[in-house]
């Protein structure tokens, strides 16, 4: 298809979901309700590491307007020596971390919890069960967790034939280090650390369940995957799939942190056993004590090079919390951070290491930050040390189509070169700079994601079109979709309508998650799309009495091809769809697969900061990320996803810490103590949408949503030492950190 | 404890209801009347998810209490569409894509239309400054800045 023959793919449409959301009519978990409803609340660990002896709730189901009580006795047992593996989780840790059971982890891990006619009275319930501690030391920072003397979490884990926190390692490795290194003329080696920081989606988890006698179990909740929530919930709870209906409610923002559950198994011991609807609600401080928050990290990269500015090896070693259970993202950290660069000898290692916190969750591109923010600011060091402007340092070192990159794959066609040039053309780049002000540089990769998904595309009696996905939407999928369905069919997008189905409507659907949605979404849509209009040819090829080879689809009508062009009026949806019933019935057809052929996405971003010396602010006071997005089929949710990815960073680059006392305890459950950028921190956001499509996909489309909260990180402690020549490797750059360095 | 009866005025309507005395605003909109058009994401007054108008002004309903409500002219984002029409910025909301999860949107668009009442044109460092207690964790605030520009053009064409 001609590009200037596109009519809805790359227009800004009206998103779907819209009148609903500017309305306060969409339905988000925590907006249902049921008749007979009542509420759950759950029990909280006061310690961040006890083996619990004891659990006596009859004090709390005797309490009047208590309906019911849950316990991990009430959950199916999974013994820890045994991976019980769904996805990338261990279902072992998920029942744990939904309900404790040999022990407690993190202070706020969920012991028990109560159904009642209101939550103040589950609440007092909750403070009527007696539980009997045995007490242990905690190890919260990763030095505290990994020297000899820690504390173990999980005895049976074993590292060097040990017992350890140390729970699970991965390694890349290209050519030969020792040798590339040799081969150097610089080598600069330097270590970092960052702070745990929370995906601080503003909708805190819910649900409501409602369980029959005979089992038949219905969710709304609010997540990233409706059929994760079923699988993850007939695990733990032991009911077949078959039974449980998981209605994907809308969701207020996940970025990775709800594509796991944490109430929802809970709410459905709680009303099996009390026989009516349970509805939970999390508040702000249990989101932030008990939820997902991703890594803290340490690092140490080393980087060498020749002279004349070409890269001859490169090390990474990488230790991320992994918080209460194992499933720190390594991968991301060790296997994203030399991918935008080809290098010919390298070694990058991760450490996943458990401690005294809440179990992590995924976050934008898990890990990957991590490990681009040491890279990319060795990468800024060396390039100053070799005197060569950092943007075409990357440039002579960039991976291309042909790479053999780090962590695997030889590239295919890809943008990251085009990313560079981008930056280097925009005004941004020679824009002058005044005092205390600085300009940083840095890439980032993501792998982006395919995988399982299903679609459903129906014609309406009326001769429209209602199309139904799988994937929870979070970031404007529906409109996207609405744009690629009008496209194929020749219709007005107004003519579609783009649901999320539940577990019960449409075939099983991978999480929406890894940049993967549009991609597969939009790869099975399109598929079930041409197979309507096939239909639609038949069904004009009855009404003719002439072949389906003889007809072609085009601007939303079936007409005569070929020798029999013109022979006969074009037939419209409209029409068709009111002929339906005599010429073989409802219109309609779906496709579901596995999803293969997404593509590594790759961005570079500018950014400049202003430096207030006595108050130790640095304010980011320009932006322009550049980014490979394939094909932008709705270029201001692709623009959304880049500003949203960018403010999401400069917030863990300047501002967001988990902050731990000495009992072990988070100190900033809050948004008051912990600071999400906010309206007046920021400019706007400028992005240039490079694209360079998916040759494997039939739009073109990569994943957009991840990459851009990559580079941000060390752009901005590029920037901030380019403004007062004082290099940071700690994150955040927050204002004490800041004066403290200063004043030095 | 004994429920304390309250009379009030929402979106315009005459409205009853009975509520504990340590019972917000938010809790009765959302748990009694079933308006859940605002929402509820801190309870502490730092995010404005839960933004309404209370005689005119703008606060925070999950620091309100329900009893202080006696008399006054609460208006939610439940009433900012008017017979079936988008307000302004509704509108502009939509076509400028200030919006993703939607989850912050009805308390951004309460505390906008706030502002637009006060002053219909506003600097972008003033509208950034006006809504620095709402927060978004999705858009980075970009599309909302210039949805909110957009919207203040209009009623200053239109006035």
């Amino acid at each position: 298809m001609n590009e200037m023959d596109n009519k809805w793919i790359g227009k800004n449409t009206i998103r779907p979901d819209g009148a609903d959301k500017v309305t306060g009519r969409a339905e988000y978990a925590a907006d249902t309700i049921m008749p007979g409803m009542i509420w759950g609340k759950v029990l909280r660990s006061p310690h961040p590491h006890a083996t619990i002896k004891s659990i006596n709730t009859k004090k709390a189901e005797k309490l009047d307007g208590v309906f019911s009580v849950a316990t991990s006795a009430d959950c199916v047992d999974f013994p820890v020596d045994t991976p019980v593996i769904l996805g990338i989780q261990d279902i072992r840790w998920m029942a744990r971390n939904v309900l404790a059971k040999e022990k407690v982890l993190f202070h706020g891990h969920p012991i028990a919890a109560v159904a009642a006619r209101t939550e103040e009275i589950a609440e007092k319930a909750c403070e009527l069960i007696e539980v009997d501690y045995d007490v242990h030391p905690w190890a919260i920072e990763i030095d505290d967790a990994i020297k000899p003397d820690a504390p173990i979490l999980h005895d049976f884990i074993k590292f060097d034939g040990k017992p350890s926190n140390i729970v699970g390692t991965l390694e890349h490795k290209k050519g030969n280090i020792e040798e590339g290194f040799k081969d150097a003329d610089i080598i600069i080696e330097k270590e970092f650390e960052t702070a745990a920081v929370h995906q601080g989606y503003l909708e805190t988890h819910a649900c409501l369940v409602s369980v029959s006698p005979d089992d038949k179990t219905i969710i709304w909740s609010s997540s990233q995957g409706q059929f994760m929530v079923r699988a993850m919930t007939s695990f733990i709870t032991g009911i077949p799939q078959s039974s449980i209906r998981a209605i994907p409610a809308e969701i207020g923002g996940g970025f990775g942190g709800k594509t796991i559950v944490y109430l929802e198994p809970v709410a459905t011991i709680l009303s099996k056993k009390s026989g009516r609807p349970v509805k939970m609600v999390m508040t702000r401080e249990e989101v932030m004590r008990a939820s997902g928050p991703t890594s803290g990290s340490k690092s140490k990269v080393k980087i060498g090079a020749k002279n004349d500015g070409k890269i001859t090896a490169a090390q990474g070693t990488f230790y991320l919390q992994a918080g209460a259970f194992p499933g720190a993202p390594i991968r991301g950290a060790a296997g994203c951070c030399l991918a935008p660069y080809d290098i010919p000898n390298a070694h990058t290692f991760g450490y996943d290491v458990v401690s005294n916190r809440s179990k992590v969750a995924a976050y934008r591109a898990p890990g990957a930050p991590i490990g681009a923010y040491a890279v990319e600011c060795v990468i800024d060091e060396v390039a100053e040390a070799l005197k060569i402007c950092p943007l075409e340092f990357r440039l002579k070192n960039a991976a291309k189509q042909g790479t053999k990159a780090v962590h695997g794959p030889t590239y295919p066609v890809m943008g990251y070169v085009e990313t560079l040039e981008a930056c280097l053309s925009h005004p941004h780049y020679k824009a002058p700079l005044k005092k205390l002000q600085g300009r940083g540089y840095a890439s980032g990769f993501w792998f982006n994601a395919g995988g399982e998904s299903s679609a459903q595309v129906n014609i309406t009696e009326d001769g429209n079109v209602v199309v139904t996905t799988g994937h929870p939407d979070i970031g404007g999928s529906r409109a996207s979709i609405a744009n690629i369905t009008a496209e194929l069919l020749g219709i007005d997008v107004n003519r579609v309508s783009v649901l999320i189905g539940d577990t019960a409507s449409i075939g099983f659907s991978n999480l929406t998650g890894g940049s993967r949605v549009l991609f597969a979404s939009a790869l099975v849509v399109t598929e079930s799309t041409n197979q309507v209009i096939d239909i639609l040819k038949d069904r004009a090829s009855k009404i003719w009495n002439i072949d389906k080879e003889a007809i072609e689809w085009e601007n939303g009508q079936a007409r005569p091809a070929g020798d029999n062009a013109g022979k006969f009026k074009p037939l419209t949806l409209v029409e068709l769809a009111e002929k339906a019933t005599p010429t073989g019935g409802p219109i309609g057809a779906g496709h579901q697969v596995n999803t293969v052929g997404a593509e590594g996405g790759f961005a570079t971003h500018i950014c400049d900061v202003e430096v207030d010396i006595e108050l130790g602010i640095a304010r980011v006071i320009r932006y322009t990320a550049a980014q490979d997005v394939g094909k932008a089929i709705h270029p201001a949710y692709v623009e959304g996803q880049l500003q949203g990815g960018v403010v999401q960073g400069i917030g863990w680059a300047l501002n967001e810490e988990y902050i731990y006392n000495k009992e072990g305890k988070l100190d900033n459950p809050g948004f008051l103590d912990y600071r999400i950028p906010v309206c007046s921190d920021l400019p706007m956001i400028d992005t240039i949408l490079v694209e360079v499509p998916n040759p494997k996909h039939p739009q073109g489309v990569r994943g957009v949503g991840e990459v851009p909260i990559v580079p941000p990180l060390s752009a901005i402690a590029n920037a901030i030492y380019n403004a007062i020549g004082t290099r940071f490797y700690s994150l955040p750059m927050s204002p004490p950190k800041i004066l403290e360095k200063i004043s030095d | 404890m004994a429920k304390i009866q309250v009379k009030t005025k929402i979106n315009g309507e005459e409205t009853e209801f009975l509520c504990q005395p340590y019972d917000t605003v938010l809790d009765v909109l959302r748990k009694d009347l079933n308006m859940t058009g605002t929402k509820e994401v801190c309870s502490t007054g730092d995010c404005g998810a839960c933004s309404i108008t209370m005689d005119g002004r703008l606060v925070c309903s999950c620091l309100v209490l329900a009893a202080e409500t006696e008399d006054k002219n609460i208006e939610t984002i439940e009433g900012m569409a008017k017979n079936g029409k988008f307000n302004v910025l509704q509108k502009t909301f939509l076509e400028h894509a200030a919006l993703q999860c939607g989850i912050c949107t009805p308390g951004m668009l309460v505390a906008a239309k706030s502002l637009l009442e006060k002053n219909t044109n506003p600097t972008e460092t003033e509208i950034r400054y006006w809504l620095a207690g709402n927060l978004c964790r999705c858009t980075g605030y970009d599309k909302i800045v210039k949805a909110v520009q957009a919207a203040a053009e209009e009623i200053r064409e239109n006035a």
